[in-house]
């Protein structure tokens, strides 16, 4: 009676890879207090989930909320997973899925240092004005840059600056908010 | 001051210390009993406790023993389990029990000592990372830092325990915010805007979960944990629902008791060790009605196998039960009792039936599997099989006002499969964490909460070693426990996954140098009964539960007999051994299934 079914894998649930893994953006609104980002952490390490990129920071002072947005990756079914489990989490207020919830907006900035004489510095300076990039210090053999923009932005152009002597890159990972009038 | 009663004192500020509020607010929520162990971090407390009446503290003998006490006392009475300990190795000792309780959703209140402010981090004398260690083990977790805060968050473990999916909560306390003083009221919310379990469901998924229903044609209530969860009135409206529409019912271990097992609808326990009808109609079912239980993989089996054909209801109060493991169709977020009301009302009064013609041929499909008793064993005059000693035990107590404890092992099974529940809250069982150990302190705070009653932890001879000591702790304070071992001299679990697995090379599996159990009952002021015989068992089972002390029952049973019904690993449901089936187990199992028992 059960001829269609594959055969054995085991006891435990297999991972089952029919579902495509997406890459997720969420926003998590949580209480300002000692402790919540290791809990956020914990529950990604602990239940083996991916942080491709993470920030956090107090948003309203008054009300002690920070907000934390994580990318992560994952089938459509462990995704559903992680939003309810951040849910189910005491000091946590609100889980915005940016991804699904379509219309958000996404931006990073990342600071680049890039070394070099002659040509190269020239040639630099030129990308990063393409760029939109501004220089926030120079020295007469270097550069920083500040850019922002969505990460694709971003690697494409500490992919430029690699062969013109990039020594250094600080990024400060995703932030992102939704269009229009409404709050999250 | 013209307050008449303590209780409206409370909600008038008082002066107090951090360790007077601790002992204030447990009396006010009601506590009855604490299980604990003193420290130089708790000692504030312990004095606190010393000028009270309220608070009654139970010694134990090992902190994992006070939070598997509590455990019981919460499982059995529905209320907050209560703990003290101390910092460092009082917390660490805990965090078995904690563990425990939030695999099975036990609410708990754990106060943890913690070593003053000022030293946090700096390696003092018994620090150790209470908060960080407990994080992953606990619903939610505290650490004290101004005494401001202490009455708030008191109460507010207090209601996140209990509230929603139950589950343990540490409150970690430094020394020094036990000596200070500051202001103690009862508060009476929250701030915690983010934290509002949902009780009440959704009207449209439970409209469309009723329609389903009237329509199936072989359908099956597959129940749980979170039945006995949402109290008494759950099991009774689930008992209304299930009569109603006349379908099979069958349970996981963490349900047993919800619905009556005498009950003919009733199929027995389903999963590995579940009957065959229970899981055979999980497998065919066109239907399934889950209340309160979470596809754990000892339901499941093979996943993609796991009842292919079927329609899932899925009731469960906590959103990330849902689609955890299985996909299911109809998911409703909300408490057992309030879902089952609606469901139970919805069904009344648009005069919904069951269709007769189908139920019927379904349960005469089902009577088939049921013919089959896959519960048989092969019985002995010389030997004392274990399932016989359940059977027993059952008859000679069912009429009376008992609960049952267990450890963890082939008696837990058999425990399930033979002994049978008709109420909820009489059957403590450690499922989801599997601890060996759990029963015999469970049993200690189950009879604290019910004094007159026949309490019973059935043990393994190698778990029951585990937290032995605390039967020092039951006849301090005269509890009547009875510790029924049923002393197959092996890890018989264990003994039987080798037998299985492992070309019968039984590794390290055997209870060498076993303790005389009655000796050893009477050394700890027990009393102590070895039965060998078949012949004898009534007449020693009644002699148990005559004795109105703490009893260590070793019953010696047959050493080598393996628990079935079983589902083997890498297998599905309609792909069970049987007991005496003269399958070979060998070939029963994959190479695949081996990796992963
Ligand atoms: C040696 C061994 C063998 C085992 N073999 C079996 C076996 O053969 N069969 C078996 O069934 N188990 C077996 N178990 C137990 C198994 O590991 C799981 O613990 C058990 O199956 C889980 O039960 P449950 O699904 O009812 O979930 P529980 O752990 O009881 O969880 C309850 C569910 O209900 C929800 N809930 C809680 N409160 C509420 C509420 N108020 N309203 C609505 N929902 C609520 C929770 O969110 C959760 O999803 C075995 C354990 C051991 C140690
Ligand atoms: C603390 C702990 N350690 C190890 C195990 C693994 N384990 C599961 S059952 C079992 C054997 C239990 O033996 P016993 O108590 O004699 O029960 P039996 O199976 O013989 O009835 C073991 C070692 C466990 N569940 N818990
Ligand atoms: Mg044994």
């Amino acid at each position: 009676m059960n001829a269609n079914v594959p055969s054995s894998t085991s006891h435990y649930p297999t991972a089952t890879n029919v579902q495509k893994p997406e890459t997720h953006t969420l926003s998590v609104l949580v209480d300002n207090e000692p402790g919540v980002l290791a809990r956020v952490i914990g529950l990604f390490s602990g239940r083996g989930y991916n942080i491709e990129s993470l920030t956090v920071s107090e948003t309203e002072h008054q009300k002690h909320q920070s907000l934390i947005t994580v990318v992560t990756t994952g089938t459509p079914m462990v995704i559903e997973q992680i939003k309810n489990q951040l849910d189910r989490l005491v000091p946590v207020h609100r889980v915005v899925d940016m991804t699904i919830s379509g219309k958000a907006i996404e931006r990073e900035l990342a600071m680049v240092k890039v070394r070099g004489k002659g040509d190269e510095r020239v040639e630099a300076l030129r990308l990063a004005d393409a760029f939109r990039a501004r220089v926030i210090d120079a020295t007469t053999e270097s550069f920083v840059f500040e850019i922002t923009g969505k990460s694709d932005k971003i690697e494409q152009f500490v992919a430029l600056m690699l062969p013109l002597g990039l020594v250094e890159v600080s990024r400060t990972g995703i932030a992102a908010i939704a269009r229009g009038p409404d709050p999250m | 001051m013209t307050k008449h009663t303590a209780t409206n004192d409370t909600t008038e500020p008082r002066q107090m210390t951090g360790a007077e509020m601790v002992i204030q607010a447990m009396a006010d929520q009601g506590v009855k009993h604490l299980f604990g162990y003193p420290g130089g971090a708790v000692l504030p407390i312990y004095d606190a406790l010393f000028a009270q009446k309220d608070v009654r503290h139970i010694l134990v003998r090992h902190e994992q023993g006070a939070v598997h006490a509590a455990e019981g006392y919460a499982r059995s009475t529905g209320k907050v389990g209560c703990v003290l300990v101390t910092s460092g190795p009082g917390a660490t000792n805990a965090v078995t029990g904690l563990t425990d309780a939030l695999c099975d959703s036990i609410p708990l209140v754990c106060i943890t000592g913690q070593v003053p402010t000022h030293l946090i981090g700096n390696d003092a004398f018994q620090e150790c990372d209470t908060v960080g260690i407990t994080r992953p083990c606990t619903k939610h977790n505290y650490l004290v830092k101004r005494i401001e805060d202490l009455p708030r968050i008191l109460h507010e473990a207090f209601h996140i325990a209990a509230s929603g999916r139950p589950g343990p909560v540490v409150v970690d306390i430094p020394k020094d915010i036990q000596f200070a003083t500051g202001m103690y009221s009862r508060p009476t919310e929250f701030p915690h805007t983010g934290y509002h379990p949902k009780l009440k469901a959704d009207p449209a998924p439970i409209k469309a979960a009723v329609e389903l229903m009237a329509r199936a044609k072989k359908p099956i209530f597959y129940t749980g944990g979170g039945v006995i969860n949402s109290g008494p009135q759950a099991s009774k409206l689930l008992r209304e629902l299930v009569q109603a529409t006349g379908f099979p019912i069958t349970s996981t271990l963490m349900g047993l008791g919800a619905y009556p097992a005498a009950d003919p609808q009733w199929l027995g326990m389903l999963g590995m060790h579940g009957t065959l009808e229970a899981n055979m109609a999980m497998h065919d079912c066109d239907v399934m009605v889950c209340v309160g239980a979470r596809f754990d993989d000892r339901i499941t089996g093979r996943l993609d196998a796991f009842s292919p054909n079927s329609k899932k209801i899925h009731i469960d109060i906590d959103p990330s039960s849902i689609n955890k493991n299985v996909h299911v169709d109809i998911p409703i977020i909300g408490d057992c009792a309030h879902v089952l009301q609606d469901m139970l009302h919805l069904w009344k009064s648009e005069k919904k039936q069951a269709d007769k013609k189908a139920i019927g041929d379904w349960w005469k499909q089902v009577d088939k599997w049921r013919a089959r008793k896959s519960l048989s064993y092969r019985p002995s005059n010389e030997v004392i099989k274990p399932q016989y000693a359940i059977q027993r035990l059952f008859e000679l107590t069912k009429d009376r006002d008992t609960y049952i404890t267990t450890e963890v092992g082939q008696h837990q099974m058999w425990a399930a499969q033979f002994y049978h529940f008709n109420e909820p809250n009489r059957w403590m069982t450690s499922g989801g964490l599997g601890t060996m150990g759990y029963g015999l302190p469970a049993s200690v705070g189950v009879q604290l909460a019910h004094p007159k009653s026949l309490v019973i932890d059935i043990a393994g001879e190698a778990s029951v070693q585990m937290t032995m000591q605390e039967l020092s702790t039951a006849v301090q304070y005269r509890l009547p426990i009875k510790i029924f071992i049923l002393n197959n001299s092996y890890m018989g679990m264990v003994r039987q996954w080798q037998e299985l697995l492992h070309g019968s090379r039984y590794s390290e599996s055997y209870s060498e140098a076993l303790p005389d159990f009655v000796k050893l009952a009477e050394a700890m002021h027990a009393v102590g009964i070895r039965c060998e015989k078949p012949g004898d068992l009534d007449h020693a089972i009644k002699e148990m539960i005559d004795i109105d002390r703490p009893v260590l029952f070793d019953c010696v049973v047959d050493k080598a007999e393996n628990c079935f019904p079983m589902i083997p690993s890498g297998k599905a449901h309609n792909e069970m051994i049987l007991g005496d089936s003269g399958v070979s187990l060998d070939d029963a199992i994959t190479e695949e299934g081996k990796m992963l028992v």
